[in-house]
């Protein structure tokens, strides 16, 4: 009987390695996969454009890196001012929204007034239409406006976000309501108090909304490709896909990955410094990216 | 109060002012589009109305390619990236040591630029006059002959769309999943290896229909997301994604929209409503099931 137990314990145990041992196998191949395409695209960058067309079969190290695809990546194409423009759109694009949504938030969850909750349901049920439906008029209205090849063109549309209003709003209704009448009683107007306690109280949640935006913006794509054809205002995801078709020609791919480097680089840094709030935003309610 | 009430709605203006302009109007707007017959974006006058717009993109091979794109894309991106996910999840779940850094790596794909990683995809997959490369190099090991993944034949196309979607849309499943499975109650499990419950049954029967509802959750959005699938296309086979027959429907409406192809939003909107109306109906297909397959914790 004992022997019994002891046995099927020890089974156990055997089970219990040999899964942990089948676990890491399977993590670890996978972790290959998704590593795999940055170290390929880190090491092309740094290859000679003359070593790296002579090797017929590619070589998983180089022993003599260089540099110089990343000068011309800077040089023979606008990478520069793909880059720029990126960052003003992606800067003012996140300050817009927060100025837009912050009050919204505060609105919602901290003053009463009427129809207040017909609209927040309004607003919520804004959540479910698709992007694909409205960026036909968003185009048309915007060429009307004739602000294609405009920042105005290229930010007014990416300003509003109802799913981050609703994060916000959330967020700021924990705050105990004894807080703001307090404060009321003091002589404290809404506004101070919206940026003496709320905003200070609530910052976590807002520096997430405002990670999570600057991802959204720095990879956005469509949008800038359907109001954007002078060069002199393409972002990056475009700036790519016109060094891709027209910039260093087909056959120059180390100087192509350099540029897909440069372009990758700002976002996995914030990745790494930001890792958990990143992980924490996006698993708290963001869809596919 | 008549103040108060007026505070309230100037702290909501702006946002009203932003989602009015550029989320409700183009929403109705863009059904009113549908219905106009030849529409001309420069003079801005159509000849009538009708559903003529639906019925020419229905009879255009470019939309019927994307539609057939887009149908594959979903059917086989869906079930496997879930499948795998769960796996991975899984396997995470039950380690200690590492299990941080393996999260960060495979949340990796979610934070870089589409088009920028799918370049790398190309060089990896392409076949051209100086290299097989390198994927073709490890078929080879296998002794499979090499195949252009870019420029050769559909289905090769079609794995590596599938591929790279795979690759794209997977930190987001694992990361859902990891902590659904981390908030499984530690005492089911318990109890079940008190009673001996071997390891495969403690999973079907107490891990999977605790974490049922994210798992349908998942599937839900994973259809809508890859309905919707675009610029992983563009990554890999560029801007002109009709000429390599890997067209999708968004891909579609972009293209009348814009472009050489474009200055049709008619079709575009009659796409679009198009491709909302196939969505809209695979999510109700997908909450009827989940309804009856779900599992609940009241």
């Amino acid at each position: 009987m004992n022997r019994d137990m002891i046995k099927s314990e020890r089974s156990a145990k055997t089970g219990k390695v040999l899964r942990n041992v089948l676990s890491y196998f399977i993590l670890t191949f996978w972790a290959i996969i998704v590593l795999f395409p940055f170290y390929w695209m880190v090491l092309t960058s740094v290859k000679n454009y003359a070593s790296y067309n002579s090797e017929y079969i590619p070589k998983f190290f180089t022993l003599a890196p260089t540099l110089e695809n990343y000068a011309s990546a800077f040089t023979a194409v606008p990478l520069a001012r793909y880059f720029i423009n990126t960052v003003i759109f992606t800067v003012l694009t996140t300050a817009l929204m927060l100025v837009v949504i912050i009050p919204a938030a505060f609105a919602f969850s901290r003053l009463s007034f009427k129809g207040r909750d017909a609209v927040f349901t309004l607003f919520l049920s804004m959540m479910m239409i698709p992007y694909e439906l409205v960026v036909i008029t968003n185009y048309t209205t915007v060429t009307d406006l004739g602000l294609r090849n405009t920042f105005t063109g290229l930010i007014l549309p990416s300003v509003t976000s109802v799913f981050y209003i609703y994060l916000l709003k959330e967020n700021f209704s924990q705050i105990p309501d004894e807080l703001y009448y307090a404060a009321k009683v003091d002589g404290t107007r809404d506004l101070k108090y919206l940026f003496k306690v709320m905003i200070p109280i609530c910052r976590p949640t807002i520096v997430t909304v405002t990670i999570l935006k600057v991802i959204e913006c720095w990879n956005s794509y469509v949008w800038p490709r359907l109001v954007t054809d002078d060069p002199n205002y393409f972002l990056v995801s475009n700036g790519i896909q016109e060094i891709r078709e027209n910039g260093f020609g087909r056959e120059n791919i180390p100087a192509m990955m350099a540029a897909v480097v440069v372009i990758s680089a700002p976002l996995i840094v914030l990745f790494l410094v930001f890792r958990r709030k990143i992980m924490e935003g996006v698993a708290r309610g963001g869809t596919k990216g | 109060m008549e103040g108060k009430s007026a505070k309230g709605w100037l702290y909501l203006l702006p946002a009203i002012l932003f989602l009015g302009v550029f989320l409700v109007y183009p929403l109705i707007d863009v059904f009113i589009y549908s219905f106009e017959e030849g529409y001309n974006s420069a003079s801005q006058t159509f000849f009538g109305t009708g559903i003529y717009n639906y019925s020419y993109i229905l009879h255009d091979p470019y939309f019927l390619q994307a539609v057939k794109n887009t149908f594959i894309l979903v059917i086989a991106t869906v079930p496997l990236s879930t499948l795998i996910a769960l796996g991975i999840s899984y396997c995470l779940s039950s380690i200690k040591p590492l299990r941080e850094l393996y999260q960060t790596v495979f949340f990796l794909p979610y934070v870089t630029n589409t088009l920028a990683v799918g370049l790398v995809f190309m060089i990896l997959f392409q076949k051209n006059a100086y290299t097989d490369g390198l994927v073709n190099l490890v078929l080879g090991l296998f002794g499979i002959s090499p195949i252009d993944f870019i420029d050769g034949p559909y289905w090769a196309k079609m794995f590596v769309l599938c591929f790279y979607t795979i690759w794209v849309v997977l930190p987001f499943k694992i990361l859902i999943l990891t902590s659904a499975l981390a908030s499984v109650n530690e005492e089911y499990y318990n109890a079940a290896k008190i009673d001996g419950t071997r390891p495969f049954r403690i999973f079907r029967k107490i891990t999977l229909p605790m974490i049922s509802p994210m798992l349908f959750y998942l599937i839900i959005t994973g259809f809508i997301g890859a309905f919707k699938a675009y610029s992983d296309a563009v990554a890999l086979f560029g801007t002109n994604l009709n000429a390599a027959e890997m067209n999708t429907i968004v891909g579609y409406v972009y293209d009348m929209l814009y472009g050489d192809s474009g200055g049709y939003p008619s079709y575009a909107s009659a796409a679009a409503i198009v491709l909302f109306a196939i969505v809209l109906t695979i999510t109700c297909i997908n909450l009827l099931i989940s309804k009856k397959h779900v599992h609940y914790v009241g």
